[in-house]
């Protein structure tokens, strides 16, 4: 073997740096996201985020659509809670409209996408305690998200990809007996945070990893465009469901969990706060349910009941028209925000008077709190960044679309 | 609104509407970022929800970029609209007013191609470096064009 010749670059003086590619196929990006982080020994100087394996077409794809077939294309955008997908689109859509939706429709609405954010919270703590080694949460967790599939299930046919809400109110009626499930799911859940927060809450190694790490100022994070439980924890007590309510928020009694800190620490208290809120929705929506009708009365949008499809002539021809050609909407552009498990969710809909959507914009919480990423990494080791991306809850579908 | 804009930066309101409970300003072009400035420190909108586009092919002008500016203490929401025309637009970019229209103008011109000027770091972000075209303009084909996977460059 030869000596190499005397030419050949030396390294550069000074500290010597190293890029280390994080992603996109790996377990703590929890999905695509791929990470190029520049090292100093263990600490990261300067990161940056490589998005868009996951990016789909679906804003494309819902232009060629008419408005109700959109439907089952929002609940691909963000695969962990689809149901707050569905309703950010369809309140869009019925305001572009002009519809009035019935109360047992509005209150269906607010159980099942509460229903959602505790399955969306579940799989970000059992997630997040995992990547931190916490296994045992994990398993507990999947218990229980698995009783809330079986209740989307119930209602909508579906476990994940529902559906199940649909302009003008739902798309089926509820079945039959689905009290006794909410219900009894509902009456456990308290106790099961408490199993939750006896193995994290005061759990040594969990507040080693997670007290004074990940934060960012608030103003800064107002600036990244970071919204839901990761502003909440930095002490701005803003929620969409009570700022600017929508389908029947403003006659729930709840609150609005806030931490100071921002750190690790303080989103996950919150979001376990949020845990116990949307488990006393779901029971007041439960409870008060107003009996009605669960879709509009609108023949020329909603679809007619099956029963007099087939039996009247007029609902025949409207299920007809419905279904080959969609409904024509008034030219005009609604933005609708909703609080969705991650924060705000936003459909920027446009409407050129034909039957399909001119543009869907879709504003996905989690491409407005990816940006801040790197804010909260810089300057901090590389476990630290796998805690932070847990902590942020993030959906790549929501981030790419 | 459009009286304190108008007062603050002459003759940038175009056009001004409420509809639908939601209020959207036409801002002049050349003046986006001046009116966004004074949006964020004089009127407390120091959120930019998003930024977006729409294309209206074959009308002229064609795209509007649109922003959702949002006040959180105020609990007031703001939509601002350019309209470009052409098929290589052009605006300035507000990414030194709110950092998070970083991401979501690499998103516009990386869908429509509409260029930033001033952008701090403008390429692609959901699409590959290398793809030719932008697919949210309504004269891309929805299925796209014929493209090889194999590398370029081997």
């Amino acid at each position: 073997m030869s000596d190499p010749p005397i030419d050949a670059p030396q390294p550069a003086a000074g500290p010597r740096r190293m890029t280390l590619n994080l992603g996109p196929q790996h377990p703590s990006t929890h999905g695509v996201l791929r990470l190029m982080a520049e090292l100093d020994g263990e600490t990261i100087v300067t990161a940056d985020c490589e998005i868009g394996y996951l990016h789909t077409g679906i804003e494309k794809q819902c232009e060629q659509q008419l408005y109700q077939q959109v439907v089952t294309l929002t609940d691909r955008v963000d695969y962990l809670a689809p149901l707050s997908n569905n309703l950010c689109y369809c309140l869009a859509v019925e305001r572009l409209v002009g519809l009035e939706i019935p109360p047992r429709a509005q209150w269906m609405r607010v159980l099942l996408t509460e229903l959602t954010r505790l399955n969306s919270h579940l799989v970000w703590l059992g997630t997040h305690a995992l990547d931190v080694g916490a296994m045992s949460v994990f398993l507990y967790c999947f218990r229980e998200r698995e009783d809330l599939l079986r209740i989307f299930e119930r209602f909508s046919g579906q476990r994940m990809m529902t559906s199940y809400f649909r302009i003008g109110g739902l798309a089926l009626e509820p079945p039959r007996g689905w009290q006794g499930v909410v219900e009894k799911f509902i009456d456990a859940f308290p106790s099961r945070v408490d199993e939750y927060e006896d193995l994290l809450t005061k759990n040594p190694i969990w507040l080693r990893r997670t007290r004074g790490v990940g934060g960012v100022s608030l103003a800064d994070m107002l600036d990244y465009g970071v919204t839901g439980p990761m502003l909440r924890a930095a002490g701005l007590a803003w929620d969409i469901r009570k700022a600017e309510p929508y389908t029947g928020y403003e006659q729930f009694d709840f609150e609005i969990p806030t931490r100071r800190e921002g750190d690790i620490y303080a989103r996950y208290q919150v979001r376990v706060e949020e845990m116990r809120q949307s488990a006393r929705i779901v029971r007041q929506a439960l409870e008060g349910m107003p009996a009605g009708p669960w879709k509009a009365d609108a023949p020329g949008v909603v679809l007619p009941d099956r029963a007099q499809m087939k039996t009247e002539m007029e609902a025949l021809i409207y299920h007809f028209k419905i279904v080959t050609e969609g409904f024509r909407v008034a030219a005009g552009e609604v933005y609708q925000v909703i609080e969705s498990p991650r924060g705000e969710l936003g459909y920027y809909v446009v409407s050129d008077g034909t039957a399909r959507p001119c543009r869907v914009h879709i504003r996905g919480p989690s491409f407005g709190n990816l940006q801040a990423l790197p804010q909260m990494i810089e300057g901090r080791i590389i476990a630290d960044t796998v805690a932070v991306l847990g902590s942020m809850d993030f959906v790549l579908g929501d981030v790419d679309r | 609104m459009v009286a304190a804009v108008e007062a603050a930066v002459p003759s940038a309101v175009r056009d001004g509407k409420l509809d639908r409970g939601e209020v959207t300003l036409e801002i002049a072009p050349g003046q986006i970022v001046e009116v966004c400035r004074f949006l964020k420190a004089e009127q407390q909108f120091e959120r930019l929800s998003g930024v977006t586009a729409v294309d209206w092919h074959p009308a002229e002008p064609r795209f509007e970029v649109i922003y959702h500016l949002h006040a959180v203490g105020r609990n007031l929401r703001l939509r601002l609209k350019c309209r470009l025309s052409g098929e290589a637009p052009e605006l300035d970019s507000v990414a030194l007013v709110w950092r998070s229209a970083n991401w979501y103008e690499r998103e516009v011109f990386d869908l429509f191609g509409v260029v930033f000027r001033g952008h701090p770091d403008l390429r692609r972000i959901l699409m590959p470096d290398n793809w030719v075209g932008h697919p949210l303009r309504k004269d891309y084909p929805v299925h796209g064009y014929k493209y090889s996977y194999a590398d370029p460059e081997s």
